[in-house]
């Protein structure tokens, strides 16, 4: 396989179809690197010419913004929007919701005007595209499955059906947690604290909701979100149910099964 | 007698009008005193939400046992106010039931119909104070209810229950008189409720009977005209300020966090100098430290909440336990709101008193520990945004008192050097590529 950089792109003077923005996560979380790897297998397979940023990449700045640094946050706006638009990029695709809401909901005002989706919702294009097929009914034939709604996707930007839908092409069985959908429980991890130590409390968010996801007795807890895969991890193993049950990006899920 | 009456009466009724005008004055200057925001794009889509939000209580309906036994008592509350139509024109006039004779057999189906109201606003009630002091609903016993709030709260449904009763006691006197053939009672069709209290009263003398119905027909117009004046100093204001906040609600995804163009603009003159205005001036404040730094948007959302705790029931930050509760943010930037209008009140205009929003009322604990996860704005019936004032405050302690946690500080140093929140080498970004070329 061979990931280009948009860089290499415009030397050979070509355009790809898509930039795949990888994010912060994405690029250097160990774990959240298994996503991106599994989504790009997938970008391969089906013969998508996809460029990334590469080292030209930045944080959007949305951690910042949402701890009150909005200085931090606009320069880092005002560098990708330099760079993005000096490719002429047009249609962005990422695996990080809060990158997703910040380029579709905060960077058109400040001049970055870009067609971007999710990759849940690009996924569900190319299953039902036919482009994607799942082999065998996917590699979680049979097991129970949750989803966890994340609050950018979600709440956000009222995406609950697309990553659904993924879900459903999969011969498995989809049960929801008691909170769900616009209901949905944060993982823990918006709003900054996924970098900084919890306040106070009875108890932690992420084990709260890795409870409400291991009371629906699913093998499989799907998720959107680098950080959400993160915080439900550990509160997956705060319960000591790592063996049993794991917490799967969609787009992991759809790489294993191709 | 009646003369007096009659004049006892219009004194009442235009004390009444005199001091809630005046208090609805007091409340729009309190609200305007907040920061401009323009909000008058999409018109048709803002009535439509004011009629689907605020007339339809659509949100209400994400728990439907709740939002039936609320819509009762709002139609109820609403409809049989029609009667106060009759109310008013009987107290001016000296008539009785002027609607009688006119409407025949239609105004003793309406009087009927408002009397099944009343039994519904009335059970609503009663169910409402069973579920707030005997259920003990979570959200409805949460730590910033003790004292004054809950006091509101169980006074009102009080004040409905008494006001229905007089109500359905008046018409069944007045039943009862008519069956005595007082010459002053026009003759009705028995009402649908009150007909079966009848009973309760069939012993006693004409003239314990006049007194009675008299008596609540008093107390009922004098309670609705003390409760008219009582809503601006209480939660129950959400009944007329639902409207205004519904078509004034955010319009754009949960997730868009509001611009700071003057910052925007800093940036952009640090960058390219040339397009810097020779006259630029830095802005004065950054975020929001006291009521007057938010918008008058937010200040009306403050007036708009009747504390239902919605917002505080679904916070994953509340849900675990800590400091955080979306209602309090609310209720602290009211409370912040109404000193400052009795600090105005007294002096004029506003005097500093060494007080503000951000520390004195809402801790910077409560603000650190959100996760902008919007479950709030989700929750809230009258489409409040407490996540907006959040965010306000939070830029305040950052921009303003440099005021972050050490760990945050760390972020802000990676992103600003390393463009990412970690530290990671920037040249380690693609190192990913490695494993799958």
């Amino acid at each position: 396989m061979q990931v280009k950089s948009m860089a290499e792109y415009a030397a050979n003077g070509e355009t790809p179809e898509v930039l795949f923005w990888v994010g912060c996560a994405g690029s250097f979380d160990q774990r959240a690197q298994r996503i991106t790897k599994a989504f790009v297998q997938i970008l391969d397979k089906v013969g998508i010419k996809f460029a990334i940023l590469g080292k030209e990449e930045m944080c959007t700045g949305d951690p910042a913004r949402r701890a009150g640094n909005e200085f931090l946050f606009q320069m880092m706006a005002y560098n990708n929007i330099n760079t993005l638009n000096a490719y002429g990029i047009k249609k962005v695709v990422t695996i990080c919701p809060h990158c997703f809401n910040v380029f579709k909901n905060e960077y058109p005002k400040l001049g970055g005007n870009y067609e971007v989706m999710h990759h849940t919702t690009f996924l569900q294009q190319l299953i039902n595209d036919g482009k994607v097929v799942l082999k065998d009914g996917g590699a979680f034939k049979g097991k129970k499955i949750t989803y966890h709604d994340s609050c950018y996707l979600g709440r956000g930007n009222g995406i609950y059906e697309a990553p659904r839908e993924v879900l459903q092409a999969f011969d498995t069985e989809l049960v929801e947690m008691k909170r769900c959908r616009s209901n949905g429980m944060c993982c823990g991890a918006g709003g900054a604290q996924m970098f900084k130590e919890e306040e106070q409390g009875t108890t932690r968010v992420n084990f709260d909701r890795a409870e409400q996801a291991l009371e629906t007795g699913a093998t499989v807890i799907a998720a959107n979100c680098p950080f959400c895969t993160t915080m439900l991890m550990d509160g997956v193993k705060n319960k000591e149910k790592e063996d049993s049950v794991k917490v799967l990006d969609i787009a992991e899920m759809v790489a294993m099964s191709l | 007698m009646h003369i007096a009456q009659q004049i006892l009466f219009i004194v009442c009724a235009a004390a009444a009008v005199f001091f809630f005008t005046k208090k609805v004055k007091e409340l729009r200057r309190n609200i305007l005193l907040g920061r401009d925001e323009d909000i008058s794009d999409n018109k048709d889509q803002r009535w439509r939400n004011m009629i689907l939000l605020a007339l339809g209580q659509k949100k209400m309906f994400k728990k439907p046992v709740p939002a039936f036994l609320h819509l009762a008592v709002y139609a109820g509350f609403i409809i049989i106010n029609i009667e106060i139509l009759e109310i008013f024109i009987d107290g001016i006039t000296g008539a009785h039931r002027i609607f009688a004779p006119v409407l025949g057999g239609l105004y003793s189906f309406l009087v009927g119909f408002f009397e099944v109201l009343a039994l519904l606003v009335l059970i609503g009630c009663v169910v409402f104070l069973i579920r707030r002091n005997v259920l003990k609903v979570r959200r409805l016993n949460m730590p910033e209810l003790k004292g004054w709030p809950g006091n509101d709260a169980n006074l009102i449904l009080i004040t409905e229950v008494v006001l229905m009763s007089f109500f359905l006691i008046m018409n069944a006197a007045d039943l009862n008189l008519q069956q005595m053939g007082g010459e002053h009672y026009t003759r009705t069709e028995p009402f649908w409720i009150s007909q079966h209290l009848m009973g309760l009263f069939s012993g006693m003398s004409e003239g314990s009977l006049v007194a009675l119905e008299r008596t609540c027909w008093w107390l009922h117009i004098i309670g609705v005209l003390l409760f008219l004046n009582y809503l601006p100093y209480s939660k129950h204001l959400h009944i007329i300020l639902a409207f205004p906040n519904a078509y004034y609600a955010k319009l754009v995804p949960q997730g868009e966090v509001k611009n700071m163009q003057e910052i925007q603009n800093e940036v952009l003159y640090m960058m390219e100098p040339d397009k810097a205005p020779a006259d630029a001036a830095a802005p004065t404040r950054f975020g929001a430290k006291d009521v007057m730094d938010l918008s008058w948007k937010n200040l009306l959302d403050a007036y708009s909440c009747t504390e239902c705790g919605r917002c505080s029931a679904s916070c994953p930050a509340n849900m675990t336990g800590k400091k955080l509760s979306p209602r309090k943010i609310m209720m602290d930037t009211r409370d912040r709101l109404e000193e400052v209008g009795k600090n105005i009140n007294e002096n004029g205009e506003f005097k500093e008193d060494g007080k503000s929003l951000l520390h004195d009322y809402i801790s910077v604990e409560e603000l650190r520990a959100c996760t902008t996860c919007q479950a709030c704005v989700e929750a809230c019936p009258v489409t409040i945004d407490p996540l907006d004032i959040i965010m306000q405050l939070r830029r305040n302690l950052i921009m303003e008192e440099s005021s972050a946690p050490q760990e945050w500080n760390l972020m802000f140093g990676n992103v600003e050097n390393n463009m990412a929140p970690w530290k990671f080498s920037p040249d380690d970004r693609d190192a990913w590529v490695n494993d799958v070329n």
